[in-house]
């Protein structure tokens, strides 16, 4: 990578550090999430300038105030909408939207469907720690049913988004889940997701420490409850590899011991299939149904990028009309003179 | 095409094209108007339709108007009132008659005067009867069947679609009556209909039918001429106000040097820019149709923050989901043009009826201090500059512009002298690519003489930085929650766009000596004003009139023009939102005129509402 003057630098993590200090709550797992994105950075191999995060309202929204790249802090929820107009207007650019499970699901998940059914160029990042933080301990969208928060002392009556039952749902390109303290998956996810052209959507487990403490624990702190997924390999996992998951003959996936059902029944885990089906299917494997949560990439296919697309089109008139041409613009269609006066 | 029939000359004519909405009324209103452009009359329109796309056939709420008024001079309006109604059905001849003028001129298609159509309309009995129409000049003329007798040998097309056509039998017969040029109409026939060669074989017939029948019937004595109007020379064009817009904003990029960015969501009687920019990709335009009005503000915004010529174009129902956007833009800084093209409401209204009533809204419908600048069109044709006036704002001044038409506006039309673009003026902008503090690059140090922030856009080394709606330290830029220095960003944000009428136009009064009265108005009601104002000098009144189209800031002079008057009258199509800013700012006395029908203002009725003021 160049420095703008013909030489070649060299980035680190630290140089994706912005001089703002950092103020999320102490112990969030937004620190480790901001770290691992921080160090991940040079691995783009672009020069800090050519990088961009927006975000929306909430304590993840916060994030690009953190780093030391271009950055916007906008409104509630818009941010994939705001990122869709300097994204299809900038190819230039590496667009990244931070967001969070409220920001995402609840207030701007009109935009974030049809940002992912475009498949504009975009990488987004969902930190889901199941509750409103920034607000002081609502309950989100991702919330489990019957919780009780400041806002529903009888428990929550919502059922709750499948953060990427929802992506699936609106057949994006490219859909991965990872946890915060995980740097290693973490890290295998952001590569791919940046490596993918059109919309990735993340979702980042992330534990709030002071409204919802624990959440994710099932699959933090127990990494035997963690599927990763591998594309063409059979899907086990647990502390000994004793678990798997089979395709049900109604396209539904579940949790076998592979002792029971035999290695041959696995399901082979294939990212890059067409239809949206298999990756859904491995999105209803929950804690909540099988006791294990899948990691790593769901889904990845090529898929036509919505800002290529627009630029080809913009092409296309050029070399259908010649470069635009105001002044026979305005002199299209019926014109007349009127003579100077005798 | 001769005309041996003995020929009056006129000085203008209003007539009123009226059918259902599936009798191509616009269509015809559409032609009979560039005929009329080409010949050289000045001219006005007033399509008049309503929301529905195919209300029932023959019903009242189905019937679709077009009213052009064309004359051998100047003239400001559409017509108060008809002097000439072509009505294809019961229901037109209804919703219409109130308005014609007195003793004037029906020609109504005898074909759709039966029982059924009739009962549809709600008559009781036949008006081609029961002498109800005997004041009038009425041309009963059976156009229905004259047109499928005379398309008869077409072949390939159907009984229904020969009778289809018409409206193109009227707009024959209209064009032979006022010696309109048919060539135009023949020639866009051909273009517009040449996929499906038959018909555009019948729709050329009919027009030759309804021409030759006129030349022929005796039921048609005389035509009438209406010489050229006396118009500054040049190359002109007929212009609606939405095309006038769709130019302005090409040309802003142009001559901004920025890519234009719209984002838009489809609604009345907005679309119509989203869908001509669509068709001018050539000019490197991206057209963003947002998956709701929010998108659409959001994604002009960050296409902004990229360095694009952000648009985004709605009507008020649109406008009131724009405005966390507008907000953010203000704070941010950044510069964003949103256009209003106002129509009748509250919430859905009016779909396609005029309103100014949105004025109050894009001054202040946003949470805390939000200084907006507004620009207001007052003709179709002023729609063109008033876009690049907005953009030249935006972009110079880093903010968000609100640019407000109406749906008279948008959908009327007028002759007009196409601009040299050679002598447009440039409003380009220079983005910052230097770091201009000693610890680095200050995204909010101002321009001192603009309070402009400097314009950094991702992708210029050495100044990455972050912008956002949280309250910014003076300067850095940073997140700041200091209590003065919230109150100094306060200030200056307001004091940027105060400072903004320092570079606009002063405001222009018209008046011709010893006037007491001043008529202030904004926007569309432009022409209704003066026209009114010439009928109350011709009667040997003295009237001045100003028109703003700056709303905020106002002009520099306002306080001197509003203060020279004793009274001042501000006719508005609201309840009096430009009245209540003028009051409050200049504590002046103004009175207003204030109807609020949907419906442009009449000469007439403002010449009466001034000259009550003037001679109180």
């Amino acid at each position: 990578m160049s420095d703008g003057n013909g030489n070649l630098v060299q980035l680190t993590g630290k140089d994706f550090k912005s001089d703002q200090e950092v103020r999320w709550c102490p112990g969030c797992g937004d620190y480790a999430i901001l770290n691992v994105i921080q160090g991940f950075m040079p691995e783009l191999g672009l020069s800090r300038e050519r990088i961009v995060f927006v975000s929306g309202i909430g304590c993840a929204a916060r994030f690009p105030y953190y780093m030391q790249t271009y950055g916007m802090h906008s409104i509630h929820g818009r941010a994939p909408a705001i990122a869709t107009g300097l994204a299809v207007t900038r190819p230039d650019l590496s667009v990244w939207v931070v967001t969070g499970d409220g920001d995402a699901l609840s207030i701007g998940g009109n935009h974030l469907i049809h940002s992912l059914r475009r498949n504009v160029n975009l990488k987004i990042l969902l930190f889901n720690n199941r509750i409103y933080g920034l607000t002081k301990g609502q309950y989100s969208p991702t919330s489990e049913i019957g919780k009780v928060t400041k806002s529903t002392p009888m428990g929550s009556l919502d059922y709750p988004f499948n953060p990427l039952s929802v992506a699936i749902g609106a057949e994006a390109s490219f859909v991965a889940r990872a946890i915060d303290t995980d740097k290693k998956g973490l890290t295998e996810v952001l590569e791919a997701a940046a490596r993918h052209r059109g919309s990735a959507f993340v979702e980042i487990l992330q534990n709030c420490n002071i409204y919802n403490d624990g959440a994710f624990d099932y699959v933090r702190d127990e990494k035997a409850n963690r599927i990763y997924l591998e594309s063409g390999a059979p899907i086990r996992f647990g502390s000994e590899g004793e678990k798997g998951v089979v395709q049900n003959v109604d396209g539904s996936a579940a949790v076998v011991d592979v002792a029971d059902a035999g290695e041959g029944a696995l399901l082979v885990h294939d990212a890059g299939h067409r239809e949206p089906s298999l990756a859904f299917a491995l999105s209803r494997i929950t804690y909540e149904t099988d006791g294990a949560v899948p990691l790593g990439v769901f889904r990845a296919v090529d898929r036509p990028v919505y800002d290529d697309l627009m630029s080809e089109q913009l092409e296309a008139a050029r070399e259908r009309s010649g470069e635009g041409d105001l002044d026979a613009l305005l002199h299209s269609g019926d014109t007349w003179n009127v003579g100077a006066p005798d | 095409m001769s005309t041996p029939k003995p020929v009056e000359h006129l000085e203008r004519v209003v007539i009123r094209f009226a059918g259902d909405s599936g009798d191509g009324m616009q269509l015809t209103g559409d032609r009979f108007t560039s005929e009329t452009a080409v010949f050289g009359n000045d001219l006005a329109t007033l399509p008049d339709f309503p929301a529905e796309i195919r209300a029932p056939a023959g019903s009242l709420p189905g019937v679709s108007g077009f009213q052009v008024h064309f004359a051998d001079h100047d003239i400001l309006t559409p017509g108060d009132q008809p002097s000439v109604l072509v009505a294809m059905n019961p229901a037109a001849l209804k919703v219409n008659l109130a308005d014609l003028a007195k003793g004037g001129t029906i020609i109504l298609n005898t074909d759709a005067f039966n029982d059924r159509n009739l009962q549809k309309a709600g008559y009781e009995s036949n008006p081609l009867t029961d002498g109800s129409l005997s004041d009038l000049h009425v041309h009963e003329v059976a156009l229905s069947s004259m047109t499928v007798e005379a398309l008869k040998e077409v072949e390939g097309i159907t009984s229904r679609e020969a009778e289809r056509s018409k409206n193109f039998f009227a707009l024959g017969l209209m064009s032979w009556l006022y010696h309109r040029p048919a060539e135009g109409t023949l020639a866009f026939i051909e273009t517009k209909f040449a996929s499906r060669p038959e018909i555009a074989e019948a729709n050329t017939k009919a027009f030759k039918a309804g021409w030759n029948y006129g030349e022929t019937s005796e039921d048609f004595a005389v035509s009438y001429e209406i010489a050229p109007a006396k118009l500054e020379p040049g190359t002109y064009r007929q212009v609606s106000g939405n095309t006038a817009l769709t130019y302005g904003l090409i040309a802003a990029s142009k001559l901004s040097g920025l890519p234009l960015f719209l984002g838009a969501y489809p609604i009345t009687p907005a679309s119509d820019v989203l869908e001509q920019l669509a068709q001018l990709k050539q000019f490197g335009v991206r057209t963003f149709q947002a998956e709701d009005e929010i998108a659409a503000s959001g994604a002009a915004l960050g296409a902004a923050f990229g360095g694009a010529l952000g648009v985004t174009t709605s009507a008020g129902p649109g406008i009131v989901l724009k405005s966390e956007t507008v907000g953010l833009a203000v704070t941010l800084e950044l510069p964003l043009v949103i256009i209003d093209v106002q129509r009748a409401g509250p919430s859905t209204g009016m779909p396609t009826k005029p309103e100014q009533a949105d004025l109050l809204m894009v001054m202040f419908g946003r949470n805390s201090e939000s200084p907006v600048p507004v620009v207001a069109a007052s003709t179709p044709a002023g729609c063109f500059h008033a876009a690049i006036e907005a953009a030249r704002i935006a972009i110079k001044y880093r903010t968000p512009v609100f640019l407000l038409s109406d749906a008279y506006l948008a959908n009327g039309s007028e002759p007009w002298l196409i601009p040299d673009v050679s002598t447009l003026a440039d409003i380009s902008t220079d983005f910052a690519t230097e770091v201009n503090g000693e610890d680095g690059f200050l995204p909010y140090k101002r321009d001192p003489e603009t309070l402009a922030r400097p314009w950094a856009i991702p992708g210029t080394p050495g100044l990455e930085h972050r912008i956002g709606g949280l309250e910014k330290e003076n300067e850095t830029g940073n997140v700041s929650y200091d209590p003065e220095n919230h109150d100094l960003m306060v200030q200056l944000r307001a004091a940027k766009v105060a400072g903004i009428a320092a570079d606009i136009p002063e405001l222009e009064v018209d008046d011709p000596g010893g006037a007491d009265t001043l008529v202030i108005g904004w926007g569309s009601t432009y022409g209704a004003i003066g026209a009114a104002a010439r009928r109350v000098r011709a009667s040997g009144w003295k009237v001045a009139t100003a028109h703003l189209r700056y709303l905020n800031p106002f002009p520099r002079n306002t306080a001197d023009v509003v203060g020279a008057y004793e009274k001042v009258l501000v006719p508005e199509i609201n309840l009096g939102q430009l009245r209540m800013l003028l009051r409050a700012r200049y504590l002046v006395d103004a009175v207003g005129y204030n109807k609020v029908r949907g419906r442009p203002f009449r000469a007439a009725e403002l010449a009466d509402a001034i000259t009550a003021l003037v001679d109180s």
